[in-house]
């Protein structure tokens, strides 16, 4: 018992660093452009889908097609900023309109251009195991704690970056008053797609990290995107720190139901939670401007 | 002089439609005929969604009620053998008072957080479909519903299994529906919900109960979906989880908008004209959702308002076109 409590700590930690990156993708976005980016969880299906044919059909290193899985979400990002949503800003229901639009063309490429019914099977570039402080039964494979040490230095140097450097203070400046930051003559323009091509990276490392541990299919998106809209509202629209702590609260809640009861329970637990949240205080645990 | 002669058009708009409507069923091939009994379901559903966006709301739990009246339906069919005549009217009744049991968890929200949290209150009662495995039937659902009959003895016998017969149950049924809604929307009642959506302040300052007609709206809007759900249940003849999932809901989204939601006749335009570029995208079945986005986001940045508003907008051009200004 004590070996499965243990266990599903570990689970837990390490849903917790990829749910975070997903989860701060995404509320940078709508921090920075006042955006709502439905299409989020299929920029992870686009990484995960670059990782695959990449290193599974080019056959690049594994390193080489996880940076082509960054870039090539990046660019679909960047593009969408472009074309979709630099008229949008601002516009809540309009943009995410858009995005579900984006969320149809993006799984019908994906199927175009590879096919639905084709199993992608990915094979871990790493195939050992750790055991947990020694523990016989307590096991974690080494492509998840790749997932953790490559999510958690991403999070350690956005934060950084954040909190640190120029850049990071536009972003933050952006994110509590738009106009104010304007005025000081910060570009919204750029920040907005600076902030697009940090969180279609981060959705895109994430899809790469996660693809070898998960079925790749075009719908892989769906779960990641209402897990990740949980954990926003959860947070607190447009907070980075909510977005931090729910997603590791929302893991840890999700982690242990899945394993002590069913996992479809989980997710119900997860989605009474955040109708929870939105009737008591819906400005999240982080939030503290009232949004419309 | 004006208002009537628009009233006289229109009038006759209708009445050709419900004419071609009657002799479709002749010429059509079988699968088509199919799709146009789906398209009238749609447009129940699609209209009732359009009664919820009146007060100002985008609901993303309607897919949901409306699996909610199939699956009273079929239930009550299954466990208790009462006759599709009562369980689908009861059925719809059942997604009225679900609707109406939402509202007290997702009015407290408005715009973006009631989409999210009507979402996440529908996918919860979802998922519940397919976790008692026991009464739902999990992920296949329930199956082998009878098809529907008029069987009053020594005197008429109708199958509505066939889908002729059914084609026009479902259009009699539609057309009651839309009248029932049209009337609603422009009685004195109606004009409440509009209130409630352009100046819920003002509206409230002069005596006029705002959530109360939101939740009036609601009730009534998953009441109708409810009903359409349960005739779909029995046309079809199965109900299970996945039909009533996101993807559903999305499509009603964009049949919505791609009509306009300005207008009674925008939803039904929306779901006409996408149904019809299905049929002729029918060969690359695999594109469609895409076809469907590509509409959406034309639709959100050059017609906002709609394809309903689309001969507005082509007015001022063909009057240019003829030298008339």
């Amino acid at each position: 018992m004590f070996e499965l409590i243990v266990q599903t700590i570990a689970n837990a930690v390490i849903a917790s660093s990829f749910t975070a990156i997903i989860a701060v993708g995404l509320v940078l976005i709508v921090g920075v452009m006042q955006i709502v980016n439905f299409a989020h969880g299929e920029l992870y299906m686009v990484g995960a889908y670059t990782l695959w044919y990449l290193y599974m059909e080019v056959g690049f290193p594994f390193f080489g097609a996880v940076l082509c899985a960054v870039a090539v979400p990046m660019l679909v990002g960047l593009l969408m900023e472009r074309l979709l949503f630099r008229n949008m800003r601002g516009n809540l229901m309009g943009a995410l309109i858009l995005s579900v639009g984006m969320v149809f063309i993006l799984q019908v490429t994906a199927v175009w251009l590879f096919g639905e019914g084709l199993m992608k099977h990915i094979d871990a570039p790493m195939s050992d195991v750790w055991n947990v402080f020694g523990l016989e039964k307590a096991v974690v494979a080494n492509q998840r704690l790749l997932v953790l040490a490559v999510a958690g230095s991403i999070m350690v140097s956005f934060w950084f970056v954040l909190k640190k450097t120029k850049l990071g203070w536009a972003l933050r400046a952006c994110t509590q008053d738009p106009e104010a930051a304007a005025l000081q003559g910060i570009s919204i323009g750029k920040v907005s797609i600076i902030a697009m091509a940090i969180s279609a990276g981060m959705a895109g490392i994430g899809g790469a990290m996660m693809a070898p541990l998960v079925i790749v299919d075009p719908h892989m998106g769906h779960t990641v995107i209402i897990t990740a809209f949980i954990v926003m509202i959860v947070g607190g629209m447009g907070s980075l720190e909510g977005a931090v702590i729910a997603a590791v609260l929302y893991s840890f809640i999700n982690t242990f139901i899945t394993t002590f009861a069913d996992g479809t329970l989980a997710t119900i637990a997860g989605l009474l939670l955040m109708l929870l949240v939105l009737m008591i205080k819906p400005t999240g645990i982080m939030g503290t401007r009232e949004k419309a | 002089m004006r208002k009537l002669n628009e009233n006289w058009q229109w009038s006759s708009t209708i009445t050709v439609l419900l004419a071609v409507c009657c002799v479709l069923p002749f010429v059509l091939r079988p699968y088509q005929l199919d799709m146009m009994i789906f398209m009238f379901v749609y447009i129940m559903i699609v209209s009732s969604f359009r009664l919820i966006s009146l007060t100002g709301e985008m609901s993303l739990a309607h897919a949901v009620i409306m699996g909610c009246g199939a699956y009273t339906s079929t239930l009550l069919y299954k466990y208790t053998g009462l006759s599709p005549w009562l369980s689908i009217p009861l059925g719809a009744l059942a997604a009225a008072l679900i609707s109406f049991l939402l509202t007290f968890a997702i009015f407290r929200m408005k715009m973006f957080y009631f989409l999210i949290g009507s979402f996440a209150a529908a996918e919860a009662i979802r998922l519940c479909w397919l976790y008692f495995q026991g009464i739902f039937g999990g992920f296949r659902g329930i199956g082998r519903l009878p098809a529907l009959e008029v069987d009053i003895p020594s005197v008429v016998y109708i199958d509505l299994g066939h889908p002729v017969n059914f084609y026009f149950f479902a259009l009699i049924v539609g057309v009651v529906v839309l009248v029932i809604l049209y009337r609603i929307e422009h009685s004195r009642f109606g004009l409440n919900f509009h209130a409630t959506h352009w100046q819920d302040l003002l509206a409230g300052s002069v005596g006029v109960n705002c959530r109360s007609y939101r939740t009036i709206a609601f009730t009534v809007a998953g009441g109708f979906a409810g009903l359409a759900g349960g005739l779909l249940a029995h046309y079809v003849g199965a109900v299970n989880p996945q039909l009533y999932a996101l993807g559903l809901m999305l499509y009603i989204l964009v049949w919505a908008i791609v009509g306009g939601l300005g207008h009674f006749a925008g939803p039904i335009i929306g779901v006409v004209v996408l149904s019809v570029i299905d049929e002729f995208a029918r060969s690359q079945q695999e594109f469609r959702p895409m076809i469907y986005g590509a509409i959406l986001i034309a639709t959100i940045l050059f017609l906002p308002d709609g394809l309903v508003s689309l001969p507005n907008r082509l007015k001022p051009i063909w009057n240019r076109i003829r030298g008339v200004d």
